[in-house]
């Protein structure tokens, strides 16, 4: 087994679910997810390469295709953008397309008929139709993943109107915002994260939406707010509970979906802390970290206390080698840093 | 220098009709081109009043291969086209007055100045839509095409899309998936020999289009554009054979653009077509060719050809009336349908 993954599942493994209920690995969550829209909607179909491999795409799709059938759930050729196409022709026309795919890395193939079609038709169809579709995708880190199949795009994407966008970070999460993306009459795009895919809660049976567009508070605190998304935030709530020893508390709000944006829990929480820390799983750069921090600073910059600061990746591709790796991604210790550095004003 | 001369031009064979044909179908197929030509050269004559606001492709020259498709398909047969949207448009039964409305950026166009020229629909009519990205409807139609079949909808797909789209990856992609699929769509490549102003023998080695489909696995043709029953048998077997679960067809249609890539007139001057090419073509014109014929058969005279231009000419002046009069969208109207409910 990989390293990475290896020393994962051996965290993971240890890890206590805390709450009542049904613990489900986050796979195992999303995959119910998508066994429940298969049974309550004729309509929704499941393509993506390898979906009907023995193991399923990661586990998620494992056996789909022998409950359902292979007119419904379906590996596909390798034609990122023409499938793209197909589907937002096919949620056109009355289905609801669910196309998985291993690595966002992949959906740069699929930017014409992603932004210029599926993004556009309900707009200049003014309204009379809509594109009911989910593109699901898992972005990678670790074992050699490297720079084309590591990269975390939904800050590229965050500016095409029309589209939403998901960005789960718990199985509860996983299952309740496939559930409703599938329900949205958008495209919809999920970027799942492989660590997050690794870890293990309590999630209820049957449907259950998990709204889109609103954030939640993970933790609450007085210093600063921690304000993200995905594997990022959780490293960030590791960072905070740690700190916690030292007297140190966050608000800390998982915004769950990034596009459209929770703005109004972000601007209630900075209220009260002053200060604002953005995470991402992607570049600092023009992307997620860039768009809120400016919306902070241009509609919150009365009750900001000190600058904003952010914590995504670096202006330069991913490297493969492990080595390289640990300097380049953000890990709890550089978070941890990064607060002190809030709290104290350094 | 004539690059493209017609005769040069090697068609396969066409299907035979079923039945002898209604006089009346005739004359209508006659007057859906007459009409779209009429429509066509309406707006080229307006187009410098520059009123009309929006990039148009004209399709003179081009009206068989919308009309001899679309005569082949039911209101609930689905079309997208391309850019050169507006025969398309009107050959399956798309409002004009809705039409000239979105020329003309008015509230009441029919994608209410969403789409303009290049993106026109008419729901109502199976006229879905079409992309002004090239080749960007074929896979859409491709879905369309599926959705059909996995809803057992009795559902023919049908996509417009010039010679150039052919260049794109995303065909081939469509094609391929519709081959392995089997899926009700009809590709109809209108081949006019020109992407803006470069020519074919730039863009392609000289493989026959329709050979690299049937390549793909597709059932695949190439026809004479300039002829309006070719077109039109060449699609009534592509339906039947949709219909029956056999999979996809490719017709590629061989007729001149007349006039230049965009806007109004021939752009030929400006030297990337002889002027003559044109000129050779025009003794090829769709609508003159079937009107002959019509008159060797005695369906049709002098008279009801000019009655027939009367009823056209009144039903134009009066769409343009109309969108010329409509609303203009406001400020309001912007921000509405950015997403679905």
């Amino acid at each position: 087994m990989p390293w990475a993954e290896a020393l994962l599942t051996s965290k993971v493994a240890g890890q206590e679910v805390t709450e009542e209920g049904r613990a489900l690995s986050y796979v195992d969550a999303l995959r119910e997810a998508l066994t429940l829209a298969l049974e309550l909607d004729p309509k929704v179909f499941v393509l993506g390469q390898g979906v009907n491999d023995s193991p399923g795409m990661f586990g998620v799709t494992t056996d789909l295709h022998k409950k359902f059938g292979t007119d419904r759930v379906f590996d596909t050729p390798l034609s990122e953008e023409g499938l793209t196409g197909i589907c937002a022709g096919a949620a056109l026309n009355g289905t609801r397309p669910v196309y998985l795919h291993n690595r966002p890395d992949f959906l740069l193939l699929t930017f014409n008929q992603l932004v210029s079609h599926a993004a556009k038709f309900h707009y200049i169809d003014n309204g009379q139709s809509n594109v009911p579709m989910v593109v699901w995708s898992a972005i990678g880190r670790g074992w050699g993943s490297g720079s084309q199949h590591s990269q975390a795009i939904q800050g590229f994407l965050l500016g095409v109107p029309g589209l939403k966008i998901i960005m789960p970070s718990t199985p509860y999460d996983a299952k309740g915002l496939m559930l409703s993306a599938i329900a949205d009459n958008n495209p919809v795009l999920i970027f799942e994260h492989r660590w997050a895919m690794k870890t293990k809660a309590v999630v209820p049976e049957g449907i259950y939406h998990v709204p889109l567009g609103k954030g939640i508070y993970r933790r609450r605190g007085e210093d600063l707010t921690i304000v993200g998304t995905s594997h990022t935030l959780s490293l960030a709530i590791e960072a905070i509970d740690e700190l916690g020893k030292e007297g140190v508390t966050a608000d800390v709000i998982d915004l769950r979906t990034l596009k459209p944006l929770d703005e109004e829990i972000i601007f209630e929480s900075l209220k009260k802390t002053g200060k604002v820390l953005v995470v991402d799983t992607g570049p600092e750069m023009a992307g997620v970290c860039a768009e809120i921090g400016c919306l902070v600073a241009e509609k919150g910059f009365h009750d900001l206390r000190g600058p904003v600061r952010r914590i995504g990746l670096p202006d330069s591709p991913v490297p493969a080698g492990y080595t390289l790796e640990q300097f380049y991604f953000p890990d709890k210790n550089r978070i941890a840093k990064v607060i002190r550095e809030m709290v104290s004003g350094t | 220098m004539i690059r493209y001369p017609y005769k040069d031009i090697e068609f396969s064979p066409t299907p035979r009709p079923k039945k002898k044909y209604d006089p009346e179908f005739l004359i209508g197929l006659y007057r859906s081109m007459l009409r779209i030509r009429m429509i066509q050269e309406a707006i080229e004559s307006r187009y410098h009043e520059d009123q009309m606001k929006s990039p148009i492709h004209l399709v003179i020259g081009q009206e068989a291969t919308s009309v001899g498709v679309c005569a082949a398909l039911r209101n609930t047969d689905q079309v997208y086209s391309s850019h050169r949207t507006q025969g398309n448009y009107l050959a399956k039964g798309g409002s004009l007055k809705a039409m000239l409305s979105e020329l003309y950026c008015r509230l009441n166009g029919c994608a209410g100045s969403r789409g303009g020229s290049m993106h026109l629909l008419d729901k109502s009519v199976g006229y879905a839509g079409s992309s002004a990205i090239v080749a960007g409807s074929v896979p859409v139609t491709t879905g369309a095409a599926f959705s059909a079949q996995l809803l057992k909808k009795d559902q023919v797909n049908v996509v417009f899309f010039g010679d150039a789209a052919t260049e794109e990856g995303a065909v081939w992609e469509s094609l391929n998936f519709a081959a392995l699929k089997s899926l009700p769509v009809i590709y109809i490549c209108e081949n006019n020999f020109y992407s803006v102003c470069s020519s074919l023998e730039v863009r392609q080695p000289g493989v026959d289009i329709y050979k690299k489909a049937e390549a793909f696995g597709l059932n695949s043709c190439r026809i004479d554009g300039s002829k309006v029953l070719h077109v039109y048998e060449a699609t009534r077997e592509a339906v039947e054979r949709a219909q029956s679960g056999g999979g996809p067809t490719f017709i590629e249609s061989v007729a001149y653009r007349w006039r230049g890539h965009g806007g109004a007139g021939d752009d030929s001057a400006s030297g990337y077509r002889d002027p003559e090419e044109v000129k050779a073509w025009q003794e090829f014109c769709p609508i003159e060719g079937l009107y002959k014929e019509l008159v060797k058969q005695k369906q049709i005279d002098e008279i009801r050809k000019n009655s027939m231009k009367d009823e056209i000419k009144e039903e134009i002046l009066e769409a343009f009336e109309h969108a010329i009069n409509s609303p203009n969208p406001e400020e309001k109207d912007l921000s509405t349908h950015v997403y679905s409910d």
